[in-house]
């Protein structure tokens, strides 16, 4: 039976003219400016090769001429769906560098902050994918969640998407009483929507059509492609660092890394699906665990004073000006520091040669390694399936491209 | 983060096999890095992949640094880790302008587009590799953006009235 | 081709709309009809009711942009329904940083537009670069594309983009549509 099928697709294969296609960069499926060229013969596609770069910025190049508190808002830019978690990972690196340890309550609300930008990210990941093969009901339903998830950043530091929150040394403003009872509010909300989206997809016949069995990458496959994230754990490679190398406060909150099994498109749905109810018991662990106290450092050389002073104390002016001038000399060394961003591993590498500028900062970017494993999945698969397995990847060319 | 030390089996157990390659080790902030000689790069990962106690089969990264008016100028860094035991690592290369490195996309494939990073940022040429060809400029480009004597505001052009003079 | 289907002087068979153009081009009761502040209001008034857009996304800014379009602020009650292809679209939003890599694509996109059309230039760096100033990143899309209306904001905030959007309405509506000569447009 196998063997007709086999015998039947490749006459078809025989009978039509190999064309080469070019998706993107505009595509309403590709997620930004990704430019897939096709090799096709058919429907069936021979090959896929990404073209990246069209959203290249230099990002790297200018951190170099920056000092190092003054290169947090770039980072916001990069994977402009989940900021707080590039935040995150940039002050980091920098304060392994520097060999210091943050306050109690600042580590409770980075935590906070990093997996609420994982639920905006993964909220826009699913509601862009569920557009992209045709469920357009989704979409608008994880934007209104999305807002609310934006209002709490709102409140927490102002911005909707860029938010430089996280600084060096802890976090730019405390957590309210106020947030608090917002994100509460918000974390008894959220399971009900999320089961919503559920009701709407996962028995969905149209959904599974163009998920199940699609894009399929085996364990070992996923791990030399250097797949990473939601897409990673799809596979059920239990990986994740939030577990592996817990920092901040990981290793004392109770969660679990939802795993896939067979590694196709329906399998990282739901690990995303998974994450983001886990992400919901993080926080709310948090808001109930979190000490008061400060939110930064006792250390003025690295910590501006808080906005409200500068206004009316002098020497906070005085300060405040020496920080934003001169700002912090950082001990030399080289230090490579992961968080587990939305999308995978996000690394940041520093070589420091003692002076308030990075001399080389490279930052390893989840969806630009997730994106070499689109030939191997959508390989020997339809055109359509091409659509799906981009968007099950969930690629931010803002982070891609750099 | 699993901090290593001097004890550690990413140390010892490579200074047991490659001692002559080794140049140097560095422990800095619970990081093990190998700066490592060019010709015995193949062999390393090979030996970091098959190892039954490091099994290290997830390159993270392929990385250049630009070390510009210093002798070898170029340094080419990998990082890896290792999804069964929990592992980091870095190995270092130093090289010349001109220099040509062996790829390892033999032994990991997430090693081919990083590569083509590094290629199309300094120039630094991986023989072996499939496909080496720029990723981010456009095909056309003149210049390694990210040498450190490339300016950052680029040369002047139609599209960046700001730009550096081209000499 | 039609002069020679006339069968009586100065009548022509209207069969196609060509022909219909072709007479109506030299008749005087048209200019009369693109001067008439009538006219220019309807006309006004119908394409600023309904801008389309194209869903173009370049970066960040894309992200507000589709916010706009999505629940809450919801860009459609405004008449502006995104279109994915140029040649439906009215209006382009460069939503983003543009490089000199996908500079040639955005100017092919807007030459794929049809006239009339409008460009809003959405953040700072669209505007102006914004904070990336650098080797790769062209200075203001203006440098590319004609801009008709700049939003500040790095990213502006789907309200910002909205007004954006009342700024474009409101300089359609000052404009005169049937004198395209006085545009430096062919007729």
């Amino acid at each position: 039976m196998s063997d007709k099928i086999e015998k039947k697709g490749r006459e078809e294969i025989i009978s039509t003219r190999g064309i080469t296609l070019n998706m993107g960069p505009q595509h309403p499926s590709c997620h930004g400016v990704l430019h897939l060229i096709l090799d096709l013969q058919g429907e069936r596609v021979m090959k896929v090769e990404p073209d990246i770069g069209y959203l290249h910025r230099g990002t790297e190049k200018i951190a170099e001429n920056l000092f190092y508190p003054q290169f947090v808002p770039y980072t916001d830019r990069l994977d402009y769906l989940s900021g707080m978690s590039n935040n995150l990972a940039y002050v980091q690196a920098v304060e392994k560098l520097l060999a210091i340890e943050i306050p109690e309550r600042a580590k409770y609300i980075r935590v906070i902050a990093a997996e609420l930008s994982r639920l905006s990210g993964h909220l826009l990941g699913v509601g862009a994918w569920s557009a992209d093969v045709g469920a357009m009901t989704v979409l608008l339903y994880a934007f209104r969640e999305r807002e609310m998830i934006l209002d709490l950043f709102e409140m927490l530091c102002g911005a909707r998407m860029t938010y430089s929150y996280l600084r060096v040394g802890g976090v730019r403003y405390d957590a309210t009483e106020e947030f608090k009872e917002r994100c509460r509010e918000f974390c008894r909300v959220f399971p009900g929507r999320v089961d919503e989206y559920e009701r709407l997809l996962t028995g969905n016949r149209i959904w599974l059509k163009r998920n199940r069995g699609i894009g399929i990458i085996s364990a070992d496959d996923a791990i030399n492609l250097g797949l990473g994230g939601p897409n990673l754990r799809g596979s059920g490679v239990r990986y994740d660092i939030r577990k592996d190398e817990p920092y901040l406060v990981y290793d004392r909150l109770d969660f679990e890394v939802p795993l896939g099994t067979v590694g196709d498109c329906f399998d990282r749905y739901v690990v995303r699906l998974g994450e983001m109810r886990q992400s919901v018991r993080i926080i709310e662990q948090c808001l109930r665990d979190m000490p008061e106290g400060p939110f930064v450092v006792d250390m003025p050389e690295i910590v501006p004073p808080p906005k409200q002073t500068i206004y009316n104390n002098m020497e906070a002016l005085i300060h405040h000006f020496k920080y934003v001038s001169d700002s912090f000399k950082v001990p030399e060394g080289e230090v490579y520091s992961a968080i587990e961003s939305p999308k995978g591993e996000l690394g940041v590498y520093i070589v420091s040669d003692g002076t308030e500028k990075p001399y080389r900062l490279k930052i390893r970017v989840p969806t630009f390694m997730n994106l070499q494993s689109i030939d191997h999945m959508s390989r020997g698969g339809y055109f359509a399936d091409v659509v799906a397995v981009v968007s099950s990847l969930d690629p931010v060319m803002g982070e891609c491209d750099k | 983060m699993a901090l290593q030390d001097k004890d550690s089996i990413l140390v010892k157990r490579f200074q047991e096999r490659f001692a002559p390659s080794i140049l140097e080790t560095t422990v800095f902030r619970g990081e093990v890095t190998h700066l490592i000689k060019k010709e015995s790069l193949l062999d390393i990962c090979s030996f970091l992949r098959s190892e039954k106690d490091l099994k290290m089969d997830y390159l993270s990264d392929v990385m250049g640094v630009d070390y510009h008016p210093r002798a070898p100028r170029f340094e080419v860094l990998y990082q890896i880790y290792s999804t069964t035991n929990k592992l980091r690592l870095r190995l270092k290369i130093r090289l010349e302008d001109g220099e040509t490195v062996p790829s390892v996309t033999g032994h990991w494939k997430s090693a081919n587009f990083s590569e083509r990073e590094v290629y199309d940022m300094f120039g630094i040429v991986f023989e072996g590799h499939p496909d080496l060809k720029r990723i981010y400029m456009p095909h056309d480009w003149e210049g390694f953006p990210l040498r450190k004597d490339y300016p950052l505001k680029g040369y002047k052009d139609r599209y960046n009235p700001y730009g550096e003079e081209k000499e | 081709m039609v002069a020679e289907k006339k069968t009586h002087e100065g009548v022509a068979q209207f069969t196609t709309l060509e022909s219909i153009f072709e007479v109506m081009r030299d008749n005087p009761i048209m200019d009369l009809v693109r001067e008439n502040p009538v006219t220019r209001h309807v006309v006004n008034w119908g394409r600023a009711s309904s801008l389309w857009p194209m869903s173009f996304c370049l970066a960040c800014c894309a992200i507000e942009m589709i916010c706009a379009a999505c629940s809450r602020y919801d860009l459609d009650r405004m008449g502006s329904i995104f279109r994915v292809s140029p040649r439906q679209a009215d209006v382009m939003i460069v939503a983003g940083t543009m490089t000199k890599k996908i500079a040639p694509t955005v100017k092919i996109l807007f030459d794929q537009m049809p006239e009339p059309r409008w460009v809003i230039a959405q953040g700072g760096c669209a505007s102006a670069g914004g904070p990336y100033n650098t080797y790769a990143v062209v200075q203001g899309a203006d440098l590319v594309v004609p801009v008709d209306v700049y939003v500040p904001g790095c990213p502006p905030r789907p309200e910002a983009l909205l007004f954006g959007f009342l700024q474009l309405q409101e300089k359609i509506k000052r404009e005169q549509p049937l004198l395209l000569k006085k545009r430096g447009l062919s007729e």
